[in-house]
C-alpha cells in the first residue's frame, strides 16, 4: 500500500522558445513512513515534479495520475487542493529566510497554519506551537514564540519551517533542497532532525536534493532523475552500492566526497540536454561513457532487477563498476619552501557599525590572519559562511583595504601602492568568482569579456587580441567559434570556464578562486576542478582556493587553512589535516562532510523483466 | 597545453537561439496595442515629412491667409470641405497644412528634448550612483532641487527675460524633464555596481570611467529606451503648453499648442469646432501612442513581465480547444 503513487506523470511547460518537457512519464510509489529521495542535477525536473503534484503549476499541462489517500491529485479542484496543502501534505523550502514572513513572529506564522485548517482557540494554538517548537529542537520555545525570523540563525529558521510543516501532522512532507542554503555542520543536524521527526510522527518524507551523500545516509528509496526522465529507481542501499544506470554511477564517481588521494575526479563529460527537444533515443546517451550504438536511436527499455532496482537503460548488466582509468595525478615535486607569492601578516579588518542615533560598535571580521602562499602551490581556505574567508580574499586581491596588518604580493606591500602601481598589480592577482551568472556582464559578448584584461592594460588589440582570446578559450575547453556569443547562451560550467579564461589572460602570479564550483552541479564541478588542476600543472599557476566544502578543497589543495570567526584555527598539509585533525572545529567539519559508501562488488543481481518503451 | 581536453560537446539537437533583439520584436508584434501605437506614430512622422508636399499639393502655404475662400463674408472660418480638408482658422489659413507643419515642431522638440534630457539623466544618474558618497549627495540634492522648482513659473520668467524662441523652449523642457529619469538610473546603477562583474572588472584594473561606460551602460539600455520613449509625449505636451501660453514657438510658425491657443483666444471654437478638435486629437493620439509604445516596450524588453507570461499561457489552451 503506497501513500503516494504516480503513474506516467508528465509535465509540459509552455515558454516562448517552445514547450519545455520538464517531466516525462515518471512513475513511482512511496511506502508510508519511508523517506523517499529524489536526486538529480539542476534542471532535471525534480522540483517541477513535486510542484505539479502539489498543484502549484497553474501554467503547465500535466498528464498522468497521482494517487494520494484515494484521490487523484491531478485535476483536483483548487479548493480541495488548498485544503490538502498544509493539512495533509506539508512543504519545506530551500531558503528559510525568504519563506518566512519578516513582519510576523514565528509563533504567529505557525499558529496561522493551525487557524487556517482547524477551529482552535489562540491559547490552545500557542500551546501546540510551543510544544512543536520544542520538538524540533528550538531551545526555550515558550520565550522564542514571540521572536521574529531575523532573530534566528539559518539552521534555526529551517527548524521553524519544519515545525510549521509538521504542526498539522500531515501524512506527507515534501522537503525541497532543505539543507542547500545551510552550512555543512548545520546540514547534518537538519537531516537528522527530519529523520527523527518522521519516525516520531510516522510522516512520510520526500527529500529532494542534488546531494547524493545526503541521500545515501537517510533515504529508504531513491529515484534518480535526469532531464525529466526517471533513470533509476530502487532501494537506496542497493542503488548506492551498485548503481544500475551509468548516469547514477557517473554521478557517484564525480562527487568530490568520493575522492581518494592521488587520483583525478571522473567527471561526466558534456552538459545536460535542452528540455525543448525530444531525443530519439536515451536522453543521457550523448554523455554516457558506456553508450551502445542503439542508445542514440531507440528509446531505452525499462530493466527490472532482482533486488527491485529499476533502470531505464539498454545495458542488460547495468553500469560497469570499473572506474575509468584516470591519469594518475603527477605528484609535482614541490620544493619544501617555495618562493612566497603572497604573504599576509597579522591582517585585521574592523567595521564600524551602529545606527545614526545608537552607540557605535565595532565589528571584527578578521582577527589577525597570517598566511603565506608559495609559488606553484594551492592553499585552501575553508570555513562556514561568515567566517571572513571571502573578505580575506578581497584583501589579498587588494580590492578591500585592511584595517591593520600587511599584505605583500610578490614582495610589494599592497597598502602602500599608488594608483599606477595598483593598476600594475592587477596583472599579478586575478579572481575567479563564485557566481558564474553574476560575474560575467550579461550584455557583453564572451570574446569582449575574455579580452577585457588586454584592453584595460593596453596589451593587445585588433586581430592579435582576438587571436589570444581564441587561444585562451581553447585552453579552458571552450569552442573558440563561440567568440561572439553572450554569456546567457552558456551553461553554468561553461561560464565558469569563461571566468577562468579571463583570469588566465595576463598570466598572473596568483589566482584567487572564491568558491569557484559551489554554484555548479556535481558532474560539472568535477570538470572544472580537473581543469583547474590541469592548468596548474601545465602553466605552473598559484591558487588561493576558497570553499566551504572540505571534500572539494581536498581534491585541489596542497595545504589547507581552516577558518573560524575571523581566525585561522588550523593550517596543515591536506592529507595530514584529513588523517589527523588537531583542532575541534576541524573535526566537526570533517565529521559533517558526508562520505558515500564505496561501490561494492556486484552481488547476485539478475535481470528480472524488460519492458520495451512504447 | 593542448592536453587540456575539450569536454563540452555541442547539444545533439539544435535549438533555435533567438537573439534578444529578435525576441523583443516578436513580443512587440504580439502586442496589438503597441502595434497600433506604432502605426499612429508612423502616420504622424509621415505627416511631418510630407508637410511641404501637402502644401504644394493643396497650394496652401501654412502661413498664407485665404481671406476670400477661407473665410465666410462675416469673417467666420470655413469648415472641413473639399478645398480645406480640415477647415480654416480665424485668419483663413489651412488647418491641415498647419497641422502637418506643427507635427514637425512637435516631433522635433519631443524627440530632441527627450534625447537631450536622457543624456543628462544618464550622466548624472550614473555618476551619482557609481561614486556614491558626497558626489551622490550633491547630485541627488540637485535632482531634488530641479524637481521642486515650479515649472510654469520658471518658464514664464525665463521667456519674459529672453523672449520666446524654439531653442529656449527646448532648453526649458530639457531642464525640467531629466530629473525623474536620473533618479531611476541612479537606483539601477547602485544595484549594478554591487554585481560581481563590476568587481571582476575592477580587479582587472578597470578605472571608473571604463566600468561606467563598458560594464554598466549596456545594462541600462532597457530603462533608457523605455524612459526616453515615455519622455517624448511629455516633451510634446510641454511644448504645446508653452506655445499655448504664447511662450514657445513664435507665430506665425504653426505649432499644435499655438493652434489650440488661437482657437480658444477669441472663443471661436464655439462656432468652429474643428479648430480645437483637429490639433487636440492629433496631440492626444500622438502622446497616447508614445505612452502605449513605451509601456509595450517595457513588457517586451523584460521577459519576466507578467503580461508576457499570461499571454503565453492563453495561447496553447486556445489552440487545444479549436
Amino acid at each position: 500500500m503506497a501513500i503516494l503513487e504516480a503513474k506516467g506523470l508528465t509535465v509540459d511547460i509552455p515558454t516562448e522558445d517552445g514547450t519545455v518537457h520538464a517531466v516525462r512519464n515518471v512513475s513511482f510509489s512511496i511506502k508510508p513512513g519511508s523517506l523517499f529521495g529524489i536526486a538529480g542535477e539542476s534542471g532535471s525536473g525534480k522540483s517541477v515534479l513535486t510542484q505539479a503534484v502539489m498543484g502549484l503549476l497553474p501554467n503547465a499541462d500535466i498528464g498522468g495520475e497521482v494517487w494520494f489517500e484515494g484521490r487523484n491529485l491531478i485535476g483536483l479542484p483548487q479548493e480541495e487542493m488548498r485544503r490538502l496543502r498544509g493539512g495533509r501534505i506539508g512543504m519545506i523550502f530551500q531558503d528559510p529566510l525568504s519563506s518566512l514572513h519578516p513582519f510576523y513572529t514565528i509563533g504567529a506564522q505557525i499558529a496561522e497554519v493551525l487557524h487556517a485548517h482547524e477551529k482552535i482557540s489562540p491559547a490552545e494554538a500557542r500551546a501546540r506551537v510551543v510544544d512543536m517548537l520544542g520538538k524540533v529542537g528550538i531551545p526555550s520555545p515558550a520565550e522564542r514564540f514571540d521572536d521574529y525570523p531575523h532573530q534566528f540563525s539559518g539552521g534555526m529558521r529551517q527548524r521553524v519551517m519544519i515545525a510549521m510543516a509538521l504542526i498539522l501532522k500531515p501524512a506527507l512532507v515534501i522537503a525541497d533542497e532543505p539543507t542547500t542554503a545551510l552550512d555543512v555542520t548545520v546540514q547534518a543536524q537538519i537531516v537528522a532532525l527530519l529523520d527523527t521527526m518522521r519516525r516520531e510522527f510516522g510522516t512520510t518524507v520526500i527529500l529532494i536534493t542534488h546531494d547524493l551523500g545526503l541521500l545515501s545516509s537517510v533515504a529508504d528509496d531513491v529515484m534518480v532523475m535526469y532531464a525529466g526522465n526517471r533513470l533509476e529507481y530502487g532501494g537506496a542501499a542497493d542503488v548506492f552500492r551498485a548503481p544500475a544506470h551509468p548516469y547514477t554511477a557517473g554521478l557517484l564517481r564525480s562527487t568530490p566526497a568520493n575522492y581518494r588521494p592521488g587520483t583525478e575526479l571522473a567527471p561526466i563529460g558534456g552538459r545536460p540536454p535542452s528540455l525543448l527537444a525530444t531525443p530519439a533515443g536515451c536522453v543521457f546517451a550523448p554523455r554516457c561513457a558506456e553508450a551502445l550504438p542503439r542508445c542514440s536511436s531507440e528509446p531505452p527499455p525499462l530493466r527490472r532487477y532482482s533486488d527491485g532496482v529499476e533502470a531505464l537503460c539498454w545495458l542488460e548488466e547495468g553500469a560497469s563498476m570499473v572506474r575509468p582509468v584516470a591519469p594518475a595525478a603527477v605528484a609535482a615535486t614541490k620544493s619544501a619552501a617555495p618562493e612566497p607569492v603572497a604573504e599576509v601578516e597579522d591582517v585585521r579588518l574592523t567595521y564600524q557599525v551602529g545606527s545614526f542615533f545608537g552607540p557605535k560598535r565595532s565589528l571584527d571580521v578578521l582577527k589577525g590572519i597570517d598566511l603565506t602562499v608559495g609559488r606553484g602551490e594551492t592553499v585552501g581556505l575553508v570555513g562556514e559562511s561568515g567566517c571572513g574567508k571571502s573578505t580575506l580574499a578581497r584583501i589579498v586581491a587588494g580590492l578591500v583595504p585592511a584595517t591593520s596588518g600587511r599584505v605583500r604580493v610578490l614582495g610589494r606591500d599592497m597598502g602602500t601602492l599608488d594608483a599606477r602601481q595598483w593598476r600594475e598589480m592587477r596583472q599579478q592577482v586575478q579572481l575567479v568568482f563564485q557566481d558564474p551568472f553574476g560575474s560575467l556582464n550579461p550584455r557583453r559578448r564572451v570574446g569582449a569579456i575574455i579580452g577585457d584584461p588586454f584592453r584595460l592594460h593596453g596589451i593587445a588589440s585588433g586581430e592579435e587580441r582576438r587571436q589570444k582570446v581564441r587561444h585562451l578559450m581553447e585552453l579552458v575547453g571552450l569552442n573558440p567559434e563561440h567568440y561572439n556569443r553572450f554569456p546567457a547562451e552558456f551553461s553554468g560550467g561553461q561560464r565558469q570556464r569563461i571566468g577562468i579564461a579571463r583570469a588566465l589572460a595576463l598570466n598572473p602570479a596568483l589566482i584567487i578562486c572564491d568558491e569557484p564550483v559551489s554554484a555548479l552541479d556535481v558532474s560539472i564541478q568535477a570538470q572544472v576542478l580537473n581543469l583547474l588542476r590541469e592548468l596548474q600543472r601545465d602553466l605552473g599557476l598559484t591558487y588561493l582556493f576558497i570553499s566551504h566544502d572540505l571534500s572539494v578543497v581536498r581534491h585541489v589543495c596542497d595545504r589547507i587553512a581552516v577558518m573560524q570567526d575571523g581566525r585561522i584555527v588550523e593550517m596543515e598539509a591536506t592529507e595530514r589535516l584529513f588523517s589527523d585533525p588537531q583542532h575541534d572545529y576541524t573535526r566537526t567539519l570533517l565529521s559533517a562532510s558526508k562520505t558515500l559508501p564505496a561501490f561494492a562488488e556486484r552481488e547476485r543481481r539478475s535481470l528480472v523483466e524488460t519492458r520495451v518503451a512504447s | 597545453m593542448s592536453k587540456v581536453t575539450t569536454t563540452e560537446t555541442s547539444p545533439q539537437t539544435e535549438i533555435v537561439q533567438r537573439g534578444s533583439f529578435a525576441l523583443t520584436v516578436r513580443r512587440l508584434r504580439r502586442d496589438t496595442a503597441s502595434m497600433a501605437a506604432l502605426c499612429v506614430i508612423f502616420a504622424v512622422i509621415v505627416l511631418a515629412i510630407a508637410a511641404p508636399w501637402g502644401a504644394a499639393m493643396t497650394g496652401h502655404s501654412p502661413i498664407e491667409q485665404f481671406r476670400e475662400t477661407g473665410l465666410s463674408p462675416a469673417g467666420i472660418p470655413v469648415g472641413p470641405g473639399a478645398e480645406f480638408w480640415f477647415g480654416t482658422d480665424q485668419l483663413g489659413r489651412d488647418v491641415l497644412v498647419r497641422l502637418a507643419y506643427g507635427a514637425r515642431v512637435s516631433l522635433l522638440v519631443g524627440v530632441f528634448a527627450s534625447m537631450l534630457a536622457s543624456l543628462i539623466a544618464v550622466i548624472v544618474g550614473t555618476t551619482a550612483g557609481y561614486f556614491g558618497g558626497t558626489v551622490d549627495l550633491v547630485l541627488s540634492r540637485l535632482t531634488d532641487l530641479v524637481m521642486s522648482v515650479p515649472f510654469l513659473l520658471c518658464a514664464l520668467a525665463l521667456v519674459s527675460a529672453f523672449g520666446p524662441s524654439l531653442q529656449l523652449s527646448v532648453a526649458v523642457i530639457v531642464f525640467f524633464s531629466w530629473a525623474p529619469m536620473a533618479r531611476v538610473i541612479r537606483g539601477q546603477v547602485i544595484s549594478l555596481r554591487r554585481q560581481d562583474f563590476v568587481l571582476a572588472s575592477r580587479s582587472l584594473g578597470a578605472g571608473p570611467f571604463s566600468i561606467m561606460v563598458v560594464d554598466i551602460l549596456p545594462n541600462l539600455a532597457v530603462p533608457i529606451i523605455v524612459y526616453t520613449t515615455m519622455q517624448i509625449p511629455n516633451s510634446i505636451v510641454f511644448e504645446a503648453t508653452l506655445s499655448f501660453l504664447g511662450m514657445g514657438i513664435v507665430p506665425p510658425t504653426p505649432s499644435w499648442g499655438g493652434m489650440l491657443a488661437d482657437a480658444s483666444s477669441n472663443s471661436l471654437y464655439l462656432v468652429a469646432w474643428w479648430l480645437i478638435f483637429v490639433p487636440g486629437t492629433a496631440l492626444l493620439m500622438t502622446t497616447l501612442a508614445f505612452n502605449i509604445l513605451g509601456d509595450g516596450l517595457r513588457d517586451a524588453l523584460d521577459p519576466k513581465s507578467a503580461r508576457t507570461a499570461r499571454r503565453l499561457k492563453r495561447q496553447p489552451k486556445a489552440g487545444g480547444k479549436s
